[in-house]
């Protein structure tokens, strides 16, 4: 469907995309993810021929985008980051513009633009004038733009950015409507939308593909050994001397003094055996209270962070041969861990988002 | 290119711009109109026109400063530039708009030699044939606005830039007189041009080679032709540089009542180039 190979981007001294291949198959959704700056928006620019690439090619259905613009961008539906919207027009003026310029014929033109409409629904505002719509409309005005004639292939730059929850919700449920029928690629630097919705993703940090695989996958490749934190009332000395006793236990790690009179420990077992039953009867036995005692999961933030520290430069291309072993390494024994992962992670969506979108303000008032 | 041509003239007319452009030629062919034809009693509209002609510093860069800066700043040069289109057909697309907007006004102004021929004998073939060259002297500036416009993202320093070389143009003819007279101080101003477009050169392309030897056989040729045949320079630099007066044109069908063939192919030029340029410049930020 859509091919990358060796593309290069340079500004300057600056490369913003760095070497990056990859292939993209019919029908699956796509998530690109990194930090601001990684590279994605510019990837997506090269893709849908709005920029140029210092080297490199880019197939759309087997042709050159670069070579052949007019016909490779046929197939493409593009929403940047900032929707190209003309301020001074309705809606309807808007997308009855854009299906001209995107050359369906004059008969199927108001069809077209009406099926978008309903599909997105902007019925309400279709008579307005998009200057005087919330973000949140202009956000879908240019999702609608972008889906107009039902391209194969619709490319969307970070299409979460301002909405509130419930149309978070509502997009999400768009995207999967639209990906029965087509291939979708979204960028994204928010963990919990991107793994909610993608099919496959692929981490981007300083213009290089450092991960690429579905979403539990890359869960699994850094879960590695599981994380016992535990919370005990006692003396660190005698807390410490009680556990090292039971058997199984790898390493114990002491961290910094939250409470008075509490002591906080991370517990690694050997073999990723589950120890909670010995350390609860063992603290039981000499009279120290546990408080709290939980799993410490691998979620994809902390993949995500990994991933694209600058200083773990060389630790990513190891992760990424890594990730090619593990891939086939790991098999049914995970099921469980993997369900329990998937529950964490939904828990989790909300919460992220709240995060993210207050994120998202304090970037745009800078 | 229809699409956008249409969404161009629709977006003058939903913003004030189209009517603020019409407004000011309008208005002031009409004053000039009243004075010179009017009140004046003098029979050539030509006239008019010929001393309005200082309204385009003002009228066009309105006209120009939008059509690529705001798509720039607004970034909806994305949409048209990841359609299906050419980016000839847009730059078309929109300098057709362009020129639709501006036919407006002229087209009102062809009502004044029509109300002179009715209160009198006018001369309402050399008026109508002045009016047209108004009109392409009008698109050639256009054209010029355009390409700045598609230079930069700031809608203000498209206009001014705009004013600034139609100001340096309209000074043009009056700016050739200070020049140097004297094959000497001719000579010198060739070779002064030659070193710029030298450098130019060099920047573009990067070779030392290429742009020292250009230099060095430049000179050589100039000062082997100095010696030779001194007249050569004289007054060399003014009449290289008449030549790039927009305004001669105009002022032989105004004052000369001369239908001029190759003023016309000259006007159709600048404007095929500069339609050209804009297009390369489109090309070019794409690439960087």
């Amino acid at each position: 469907m859509i091919e990358v190979k060796d593309l290069v981007k340079q500004y300057g001294n600056h490369l913003a995309v760095n070497h990056l291949s990859f292939t993209v198959e019919k029908g699956q959704i796509y998530g690109f993810l990194g930090p601001n700056g990684a590279g994605k928006s510019t990837t997506m620019n090269i893709m849908t021929g709005y920029l140029g690439a210092t080297s490199g090619e880019v197939l759309i259905q087997g042709v050159n985008i670069l070579e052949e613009p007019e016909k490779a961008k046929k197939s493409i539906g593009y929403l940047p980051e900032i929707p190209p919207l003309y301020t001074d027009m309705t809606v309807y003026e808007y997308l009855m513009f854009v299906a001209e310029l995107k050359k369906i014929p004059k008969k199927e033109r108001e069809h077209s633009v009406e099926k978008v409409i309903a599909m997105i629904k902007l019925e309400e505002v279709s008579h307005r004038l998009i200057k005087n719509l919330s973000k949140g409309y202009k956000q879908r005005v240019g999702l609608a733009q972008a889906i107009i004639g039902f391209p194969e292939i619709i490319i969307l730059d970070e299409p979460m950015v301002g909405l509130d929850p419930k149309q978070i919700i509502e997009m999400r449920d768009l995207i999967k409507q639209l990906a029965k029928e087509h291939t979708i690629i979204l960028s994204s630097h928010i963990l919990s939308e991107v793994s909610a919705i993608c099919d496959h993703i692929m981490i981007i940090s300083h213009g290089e593909l450092v991960a690429s695989d579905t979403p539990d996958n890359l869960e699994r490749l850094m879960s590695g050994q599981s994380v016992l934190q535990v919370t005990i009332k006692g003396n660190e000395n005698k807390v410490i001397s009680t556990l090292e006793e039971i058997e199984g236990i790898d390493k114990i790690t002491t961290l910094p003094e939250l409470e008075q009179g509490f002591v906080e420990l991370q517990i690694t077992a050997k073999d990723d055996k589950d120890i909670r039953e010995n350390i609860f009867y063992q603290c039981a036995n000499n009279q120290l209270p546990i408080y709290n005692m939980q799993y410490n999961k691998v979620t994809l933030e902390d993949v995500f962070l990994e991933l694209t520290q600058c200083e773990k430069e060389k630790k990513e291309l190891d992760v990424v041969e890594e990730l090619e072993h593990t891939r086939e390494e790991e098999n049914e024994g995970r099921i469980e861990t993997k369900d329990r992962n998937k529950e964490n992670k939904e828990d989790r969506i909300q919460e992220h988002n709240n995060e993210n979108r207050e994120e998202d303000i304090n970037e745009s008032n800078i | 290119m229809k699409a956008i041509y249409k969404r161009e003239v629709a977006s003058y007319f939903n913003t004030v711009i189209g009517f603020v452009f019409i407004a000011i030629l309008v208005g002031f062919i009409g004053i000039y109109f009243l004075a010179y034809n009017l009140a004046g009693g003098y029979p050539y509209f030509s006239y008019s026109l010929g001393s309005v002609l200082f309204i385009f510093m003002l009228a066009i860069p309105i006209l120009t400063m939008r059509s690529f800066s705001d798509e720039r700043k607004s970034k909806t040069d994305q949409l048209l530039l990841t359609a299906p289109v050419g980016i000839s057909s847009i730059v078309l697309g929109k300098y057709l708009a362009m020129i639709t907007v501006f036919a407006i006004p002229v087209c009102i102004s062809i009502l004044c030699p029509i109300i002179i021929e009715f209160k009198g004998d006018g001369f309402l073939l050399v008026d109508m044939a002045t009016i047209f060259a108004f009109f392409l002297l009008g698109s050639v500036y256009i054209a010029i606005g355009m390409f700045i416009s598609s230079l930069t993202e700031s809608q203000i320093i498209s206009a001014v830039g705009t004013f600034g070389i139609l100001l340096l143009l309209y000074l043009w003819p009056n700016l050739i007189e200070f020049l140097p007279a004297t094959a000497s101080m001719n000579m010198i101003g060739i070779l002064c041009i030659i070193t710029i477009v030298v450098c130019i050169i060099y920047a573009i392309t990067k070779n030392w080679v290429v742009s020292v030897g250009l230099e060095v056989v430049c000179v050589l040729t100039l000062v082997i032709t100095y010696f030779v045949n001194q007249d050569i320079f004289e007054h060399r630099l003014s009449l290289i540089f008449s030549n790039i007066s927009f305004i001669d044109t105009f002022e032989s069908f105004a004052y000369n009542q001369i239908f001029d063939i190759d003023g016309i192919i000259y006007y159709l030029s600048i404007i095929g180039l500069f339609i050209y340029l804009t297009i390369q410049s489109i090309q070019k930020r794409r690439w960087s």
